[in-house]
């Protein structure tokens, strides 16, 4: 087929001449249309609606700042810790602020995440037929914990020297390949000049490509499928005369204000932490941090930053008298399965099956392996939710209010892992942590049954929209 | 028409083993790159012994020497301290030291003071916690103490996940840490000096 260029009036403006001709040549105007302008999302959205954006903005920031920070920071371990707490906090002009967004977004991006994530749970927005998008979601979550854990060990401080050797010491923990493979992440011995070089190369260019493929891959699945809203409601089954979802509205102008007025709020708190609290007494940047990296003495009192400490309690609660009760646990778990499902006999062996398996292994392989399993099965769980969720609504405003309980329960549980994982064990805090663990994981594993169980209300076809 | 019956068959071999020659030696590229994580040789030769003078060390007092990058402690145990291993021999995960971490354990330190018999008071054991790899504390104070049992009797705390070690280096029971602190291979050259990573049978 010919190229054919659409003629556009001679007395048109240079601009809508220019953007023709772009548009001819590659689909901007479309591209634009399709991802934000002309993208219709249902028209009840709320204040949960906004995090999405504010991650898009953290990212760009974090992007931007890291660019800057990497014009001066040294990946040398005998150079980095001057690098940044001597060169960029003092000497380079404005470098502290520059340091601070970054360190500061870092903590702004798992608060966006995890509210985000949260809004996904209570609208149950990972339903069919948006499981794709949650499952890119999971990934840039998990790239996220990657991103934030490379780049811990730069600064090359106490804390990031001993947060990298325990968690590098976990691989270690896995049967038979275990050693050579942390030997292997680490490139020496010991946390090293190789370890911080390959951490660096991570950060800076690795994980952030595959982040950007991601979120560009979650977008472009979001805006095919379209978005959910607060009540969990189709709106593409009802359809205006223009063939567009009558509940909707296209994105710009709309949500482009919205998300504005959001942004600003959020700019107003961000800044505030970034001038008077960028330590936010020691939760975003950790006091042992700045003691340069000691290979010969940890720290008396070592946690993560804040945003890992729920996963990290559940490591820190597997002991080897946790490992019984697992055992129990999964046991349990394999009865269910077996008495309580519909699901073909061939299925309910293969489980009971890959039950005893996993208690032969409790009792072979130590509980360091386990609490290894479980710390990444506890983020990994995320990712099955389309599929455990068995609730006929998607909304919680639409299921039996006792739901709303449930929740609030496991919500406590992980609030609780969190802030046990920042504090230092003792007996009556690791047996805390273990019931919740327990709580934490029952939320999801017990989902199949518990979100098809009570009465729920009627779904009505049209979204609760008041006009203001 | 199908497109089936427009393959030609002696090309769609072709194609296909265009593909795994391809495969292959994406696959041994993909080795190489896996390959330069691996230690440099320049971090494998970086393991030599290292001399410590233990001379001006009083009876109590423990000295950190650092071998392989990591810390060894050498630790000049009391009367007192020594006593307290029969206590603490039942309470230990591994009182014989069966089990080993990251290195055999020396034949001439197999006993209940994990230290050689011509030195015995003299502990010199890596200070890496077996768990994760941290570097335990010092609570050499014995009896009741902040994130310790009440019948302390002396040892280390690791910092990170709580696991506790005896003044022989031996893990308690049903801590997250699995085995004992590694006894690194180590020598007497003098009576103050100790030669860590090397004894009469060899480097370590």
């Amino acid at each position: 087929m010919a190229f054919v260029e659409k003629k556009l009036p001679a007395d048109a403006p240079i601009a809508a001449k220019a953007l023709n001709w772009v548009d001819s040549r590659f689909p901007l105007t479309k591209l634009w249309n399709d991802q934000w302008g002309q993208y219709y999302a249902p028209k009840n959205f709320n204040f949960w609606y906004i995090f999405g954006s504010l991650a898009m903005l953290v990212l760009v920031l974090q992007i931007v700042t890291g660019i800057f920070l990497v014009m001066h920071y040294k990946p040398d371990a005998n150079l980095a810790f001057a690098s940044v707490e001597t060169t960029i906090m003092r000497d380079v002009p404005w470098g502290w602020l520059v340091r601070y967004m970054h360190s500061t977004g870092a903590s702004a991006f798992f608060i966006i995440i995890y509210l985000h994530m949260t809004r996904g749970l209570l609208y149950g927005s990972y339903r069919k037929p948006r499981e794709l998008i949650w499952l890119f979601g999971v990934a840039i979550f998990l790239c996220l914990m990657g991103e934030a854990f490379f780049g811990y060990l730069l600064p090359w401080g106490q804390m990031s020297y001993w947060g990298a050797q325990v968690i590098v010491n976990l691989f270690g923990a896995i049967p038979f390949i275990g050693p050579d493979l942390s030997l292997w992440i680490r490139g020496d011995y010991v946390v090293s000049d190789a370890t911080l070089n390959r951490f660096f190369s991570f950060h800076v260019i690795a994980i952030p490509l595959v982040l950007l493929g991601l979120v560009a891959a979650h977008l472009i699945a979001l805006h095919e499928i379209g978005s959910s809203n607060p009540d969990g409601v189709e709106v593409k089954e009802t359809l205006g005369p223009d063939g567009h979802p009558l509940d909707s509205i296209p994105s710009h102008p709309y949500y482009s204000v919205h998300d504005i007025f959001g942004v600003s709020v959020f700019l107003l708190v961000f800044s505030a932490v970034i001038f008077f609290a960028p330590e936010m007494g020691g939760y975003f940047l950790e006091a042992n941090n700045f003691i340069p990296a000691d290979s010969l003495k940890t720290p008396p009192h070592i946690a993560p930053v804040w945003y890992f400490t729920p996963y990290y309690s559940i490591l820190r609660a597997t002991t080897s008298q946790f490992v019984y009760a697992l055992e129990v646990g999964v046991a349990a778990y394999a009865a269910l399965i077996f008495f309580k499902t519909k699901l073909p006999s061939l299925l309910k062996m293969v489980a009971v099956g890959a039950a005893v398996v996993i208690i032969i292994a409790f009792n072979v392989f130590e509980a360091k392996f386990f609490g290894v399993v479980l710390m990444g099965v506890s983020v990994m769980i995320l990712a099955g939710l389309p599929w455990l969720d068995q609730s006929p609504v998607k909304s919680i405003r639409y299921r039996p209010s006792w739901h709303k309980y449930v929740y609030i329960v496991f919500g406590i549980a992980f609030v609780t892992l969190g802030y046990l994982g920042i504090q230092p064990p003792n007996d009556l805090r690791t047996e805390i942590a273990q019931v919740c663990t327990f709580i934490y994981f029952g939320f999801f594993l017990l989902m199949p049954w518990w979100s098809a169980m009570g009465t729920f209300k009627p779904v009505p076809t049209r979204v609760t929209f008041h006009a203001h | 028409m199908s497109i089936e019956k427009q393959v030609d068959p002696g090309r769609r071999g072709l194609l296909v083993a265009t593909c795994a020659a391809g495969g292959v030696a994406g696959l041994a590229t993909a080795g190489a790159f896996v390959s330069t994580f691996q230690p440099s040789e320049r971090a494998k030769a970086a393991g030599a012994p290292v001399e410590a003078d233990i001379a001006d060390l009083k009876p109590g007092e423990m000295k950190i020497v650092e071998w392989r990058g990591k810390p060894v402690w050498i630790l000049k145990r009391t009367p007192e301290m020594m006593e307290s291993l029969n206590k603490t021999e039942d309470k230990v995960a591994d009182p014989k030291s069966l089990k080993e971490y990251s290195m055999p354990m020396p034949e001439y330190c197999k006993n209940q003071h994990r230290s050689r018999v011509e030195h015995k008071e003299i502990l010199v054991t890596v200070g890496i916690c077996t768990h994760l790899g941290c570097s335990p504390g010092k609570k050499f104070e014995p009896g009741p103490q902040a994130s310790l049992p009440d019948d302390w009797q002396g040892g280390f705390l690791c910092p990170c996940h709580g696991s506790t070690f005896d003044l022989a280096a031996r893990v308690y029971k049903n801590k997250p840490a699995p085995d004992n602190l590694d006894i690194p291979p180590h020598m007497y050259l003098s009576d103050t000096k100790i030669l860590i990573g090397k004894d009469e049978k060899g480097e370590a």
